[in-house]
């Protein structure tokens, strides 16, 4: 199968304060393609929500280039480059602009001057998307945190993007609403072939990732799929089925030295009838 | 804060709750014109026939509509008070030199006293049978030709919608910093007034950090969202006018019919 990439970081840097000479973020080149699900993780101050920002446009980069679906990212594209990539942020209770779920979701559609049919169609497809159509007519106050994400997400779906950016779009929920929204959000990967870049701390949502990007004072550390990258930094705390392993492997069971991945490790804790 | 009636929605499914917003709007507005006209005791009875009517097709009680007027009342009572005071003619009752309680002066009292309390109540149905937001749509509707003088209708709707959105938060917020004072030892209404005021400004000062960190946070999604002041956008919330909307205007119609051949007629007389 061929992948398209539909983003293209190229040598990007960034500092808030000018006068300064050290960057937020120096020289991040990275990509991500059409369906994939990318995670950046690192310390706090390690750039990442500076990463998302510019990646959407709210903030400029002082050098290097964002290609979003081939189009560059600059101050006259960004209005049609939003088309296609949008954004969750942390704090549900405010990215929550109209009075009702649906009219929440129709704020973007709105925002193209789109002709109200469509709109309703585009809204009812979206809310159905997120698993939301049956409180439509529900205002902020009557939903949870995770249900405010899931009608962000459904604003964003409505405009039939190609990439999803979370910047830690989990961590105000409950862990059961938290694990719901990731089940949406790869159903959405899977089905509508979305492209999704979460930025998080959360080592367990990492982990779900085709690739994980580890950022550090505002250079990519390393990058590659969650086995590569927690065996190769062993400071990095892994996700839980990697420190069980761990812990095992210190007590001497018989475990295969190598990243396991929650279903291999569940898989080999049945075979291993493993004795206290 | 749950005294205050005007301007709260109760929810509900009457006739008058299901009037399009700007029929309701036109027709309050109207009403307190309209209500000039009524100058004998019979177009006052008719008004007030109508306003019961009204009343009782919202189908919320008549105590929430009482309780409308209570915050307004020393006000009504201190106008009606120097409209029987200060005017003369009729048979005089009291006479205090300047001062005088004459027939007309209370009777005209009375008149203002019921103006008053109708305009209340027919703008407190308004209020009461329809929600904020699509108060503000139907606002939007009527403003809508003041746009061609530039004035931004549009905007300045999604700012009230926006506002109106984060009214509840806002009153959670406040309750929080209170309990997180509380907490601290802070005695909220006690002490003198200087005292009590002082200890407001440790609620004030949180609540206004987050509101700026909020409107913030909105902006950005606004803007990743594509809002853009300056260009057209077009409506998810569609205002439907239909067959009871005129017919309500017609009521109002004819109710000025009505006045007119009630009101007792001043000149020739």
């Amino acid at each position: 199968m061929m992948s398209t990439t539909v983003v293209e970081v190229e040598n990007l840097s960034f500092r808030y304060d000018k006068r300064l000479k050290e960057n937020i973020l120096s020289n991040i080149s990275m990509t991500v393609d059409q369906g994939e699900w990318l995670a950046v993780i690192g310390p706090n101050g390690s750039g990442k929500s500076t990463l998302a920002q510019l990646l959407v446009g709210l903030i400029e980069a002082d050098s290097g280039k964002i290609r979003i679906k081939n189009t560059v990212m600059d101050d006259t594209s960004k209005w049609k480059v939003r088309r296609h990539i949008g954004i969750v942020f942390q704090n549900p209770e405010n990215q929550f602009i109209g009075t009702t779920v649906q009219d929440d979701v129709a704020f973007s559609l709105e925002n193209l001057n789109m002709p109200y049919d469509e709109m309703k169609f585009r809204v009812d497809q979206a809310l159905d998307l997120v698993g939301m159509s049956s409180l439509r007519h529900h205002d902020p106050s009557q939903l949870s945190g995770g249900q405010k994400q899931r009608v962000a997400i459904a604003g964003i779906l409505a405009l039939k993007p190609s990439i999803l950016v979370l910047d830690e779009a989990l961590v105000m929920l409950d862990p059961k609403s938290r694990r719901e929204l990731l089940t949406v959000l790869q159903n959405l990967k899977r089905k509508e072939n979305i492209s999704i870049l979460s930025i998080t701390h959360d080592m367990n949502e990492a982990a779900l990732a085709d690739r994980i990007i580890l950022l550090e004072s505002g250079k990519v550390k390393n990058c590659g799929t969650s086995e590569q990258l927690f065996v190769a930094e062993p400071d990095l705390e892994p996700p839980f089925p990697e420190l069980l392993r761990r812990e095992l492997l210190k007590r001497n069971r018989n475990i295969p030295n190598e990243y396991m991945t929650e279903e291999e490790m569940v898989n080999w804790l049945c075979k291993s009838r493993l004795t206290v | 804060m749950n005294k205050l009636i005007l301007g709260r929605y109760f929810p509900g499914d009457s006739w008058i709750h299901r009037l399009d917003p700007r029929a309701k709007l036109v027709a309050a507005i109207y009403f307190i014109f309209v209500l000039f006209l009524a100058n004998n005791w019979q177009t006052y009875v008719f008004l007030w026939l109508f306003t019961t009517a009204v009343i009782l097709l919202s189908n919320i009680s008549i105590r929430t509509y009482l309780r409308g007027v209570r915050p307004l009342i020393w006000l009504i009572l201190f106008t009606v008070f120097l409209q029987v005071l200060f005017t003369a003619g009729g048979e005089i009752y009291v006479d205090l030199g300047p001062i005088t309680i004459s027939k007309f002066g209370l009777i005209n009292g009375f008149y203002i006293f019921c103006r008053f309390i109708m305009i209340i109540f027919i703008s407190t149905v308004v209020t009461l049978t329809t929600k904020p937001i699509d108060l503000t749509d139907g606002m939007n509707a009527l403003l809508r030709p003041l746009r061609k003088l530039k004035v931004p209708v549009d905007e300045l709707s999604l700012m009230l919608s926006i506002s109106l959105r984060f009214i509840p938060n806002l009153l959670d917020e406040t309750q929080k910093v209170m309990d997180a004072q509380r907490a601290r030892g802070t005695e909220f209404g006690e002490g003198s007034l200087v005292k009590q005021m002082k200890t407001l400004v440790p609620i004030f000062l949180p609540l206004f950090v987050s509101s700026l960190n909020r409107a913030e946070d909105m902006a950005n999604v606004m803007e990743v969202r594509g809002y853009q002041s300056d260009v057209k956008r077009s409506t998810f919330r569609q205002l439907s006018w239909q067959q009871k909307d005129t017919i309500s205007l017609l009521v109002m119609a004819m109710l000025t019919v009505a006045l007119l051949v009630l009101r007792s007629n001043g000149f020739g007389h």
